[in-house]
């Protein structure tokens, strides 16, 4: 079998793609990456339809070896390098392509609270309900419905990528947004005092450590209902920003439940859906009120950014693979 | 209440989830008349067919439209959806009818003496009318295929337990508020157990995972602790189809 292997599995790497959002009348969470232009600009570095699923990385990475004749990958969403054993680091937001047996490996991320790591053709797994995305909770899609542990082969699509000139993403300054993340007021703006909801958009929250793929729990001042913290339970969207008996907010994402009994606050719009995926512990977030045409214009801009930008990559210089060149004498020959 | 209002009880008010989703609700009342009406706007909305809807989930007094505002805005949503908003519906049934065996005894059934005691009744009494009820579907979440199920009587108003378990095994039948539900996953939960089924309501490893969806109606059967555990010993636990329901 043509496969990546997992040497070393890092913390909580799944298969991920945009999810089910079909099936939330079931009580199947969407599931799929936590940041989705990650996943589209990933998939484009590599040449893959902008939906193709890819292995996202939260934490620490993994180590993977090469189990095929060649694989090309890309990863986005982070700064962090790729790896190569013996053959130096490869920059994120350009694609590589390996030989059989080589090791990557994809350090902690010091930047982002995940990462998307795309290969050329994309997982030889088996769909449900349309989608290859991982959801532990439910136990279902990815790899055998869990996150990736030592031993497993994700077996690839396309066994032996064509050469062709590599390529780059030109800038990346996308990952450096620091504006407030921007909401709809309610569904349940009513729930809330005139003032609480003026502190919710006053105040910088911090991002807690109870964070993981079903929503973010943020830290600051107590945020006062009207009238309960029980509502007859709702449905629920990717962004939805819940506020329990404790007053904190806790941002809902990719694997949230489908439906809940809190009072919502506030909805982050789809456009930045993907920076809520970049938070990590003890970072800053405010949040701003836009109305839902601003929110539906931001998403058709995001939308045109990505598809110009996966239309006008870079060519990549070639990536110096010192191995290689040592075997060749291409440097220790050189005076 | 119910009678009092009823015509703030079936007025629609839109509520936007961000540019996603927009909730169409029904006052705050939760029975069975209302969830009809959710239940039958999202069949009437299903029927439209309208181009960007990504799916409707049904709850107890509300719709959520999931939707990709690529392709239709919150505004076109709420028009093309008025007209059938206010409409009264009166079915919201799928025609599908269930009969799930559980077991009311012993460690299946850990608060049913609380249950009696908090209703006033005897347990064999609460056993007698949670088996004498014909379930709707109300709504389905919290968990992948788990059911919420209305109205028992009156005397099943109960509050949630005030410390919630922190694991509560798959097969669960819990009351609370006039409803009834089936744990699909082992989950904290806040509801009384009453029984326990021996049917998965649940399987990643079937072709269809779920079993039942809202609008189905379930009716539940006693069976003694040695049937029960026959039917649970099977891998994918006891298989059940349903029967029709109309």
């Amino acid at each position: 079998m043509n496969a990546l292997r997992i040497i070393e599995p890092g913390f909580g790497v799944t298969v991920q793609d945009l999810g089910r959002p079909r099936t939330q009348h079931l009580g199947i969470p969407v599931s799929g990456v936590l940041d989705p232009v990650a996943l589209h600009l990933a998939n484009a570095l590599v040449g893959n339809a902008a939906d193709r699923a890819a292995l996202e990385i939260r934490l620490a990475g993994p180590t993977l070896e090469v189990g095929s004749p060649t694989v090309r990958l890309a990863l986005a969403g982070t700064r962090t390098p790729l790896e190569v054993s013996g053959a130096g680091t490869v920059p994120a937001h350009r694609s590589v392509r390996l030989r059989r047996g080589q090791r990557v490996r994809i350090g902690p991320l010091a930047d982002s609270g995940s990462a998307v790591l795309a290969v050329e053709g994309g997982f030889d797994l088996p769909a449900v309900a349309g989608s290859l995305s991982t959801c532990v909770r439910a136990r279902i899609g990815g790899l055998a419905g869990r996150a990736l542990v030592a031993g497993d082969a994700l077996a690839l699509r396309v066994a032996d990528p064509a050469p062709r000139g590599e390529c780059r993403l030109p800038v990346d300054t996308y990952l450096d947004e620091t504006g407030p993340v921007r909401v709809v007021p309610g569904p349940q703006r009513d729930a809330f005092t005139g003032a609480a909801f003026d502190l919710f958009l006053a105040t910088a929250w911090q991002v807690t450590h109870d964070a993981d793929r079903m929503g973010i729990r943020l830290e600051g001042p107590v945020l006062e209902h009207r009238c309960g913290h029980d509502i007859v339970s709702d449905g629920i969207v990717t962004g939805s920003v819940q506020v329990p008996g404790t007053g904190r907010p806790i941002i809902l994402l990719a694997d949230h439940q489908t439906t809940g009994g809190y009072p919502k606050i506030a909805t982050v719009i789809s456009a930045d859906i993907a920076r809520l995926g970049r938070l990590r512990p003890g970072d800053s977030v405010r949040f701003e009120a836009v109305s839902i045409e601003d929110a539906q214009a931001a998403r058709a801009t995001q939308r045109d950014w990505l598809e110009e930008t996966a239309a006008s990559l870079e060519p990549a210089g070639a990536w110096l693979d010192r191995d290689a060149l040592y075997r060749e004498n291409l440097i220790s020959g050189v005076v | 209440m119910v009678g009092q209002e009823p015509d703030r009880e079936f007025t629609p008010v839109f509520l936007p989830a961000g540019d996603t989703g927009l909730v169409v609700q029904y006052g705050d009342t939760v029975d069975a008349a209302v969830n009809r009406q959710v239940r039958g706007l999202a069949a009437a909305v299903t029927g439209l067919d309208l181009p960007g809807v990504v799916d409707l989930v049904p709850t107890l007094r509300s719709l959520l439209v999931h939707y990709d505002p690529l392709v239709v805005s919150h505004a076109e949503l709420v028009r093309a959806i008025t007209p059938l908003a206010l409409r009264r519906h009166t079915t919201g049934l799928s025609g599908r009818r269930w009969r799930i065996p559980v077991c009311y005894e012993d460690d299946c059934a850990p608060d049913l003496p609380l249950v009696a005691e908090l209703a006033g009744l005897d347990p064999a009494e609460v056993v007698r009318r949670h088996t004498a009820t014909e379930f709707e579907v109300f709504m389905m979440g919290f968990l992948p295929g788990f059911p919420y199920l209305g109205m028992l009587p009156k005397e099943f108003d109960l509050p949630r337990r005030s410390n919630p378990r922190i694991r509560v095994p798959p097969g669960s039948i819990s009351v609370a508020a006039r409803q009834t539900t089936v744990y699909t996953l082992a989950s904290p939960g806040g509801w009384h157990l009453i029984g326990r089924t021996p049917v998965r309501f649940y399987d990643p490893g079937r072709e269809h995972p779920i079993l039942v969806r809202a609008g189905d109606l379930v009716m539940f059967e006693p069976v003694p602790m040695a049937r029960y555990r026959e039917l649970n010993a099977w891998p994918e636990g006891h298989e059940i189809r349903p029967e029709d329901g109309r």
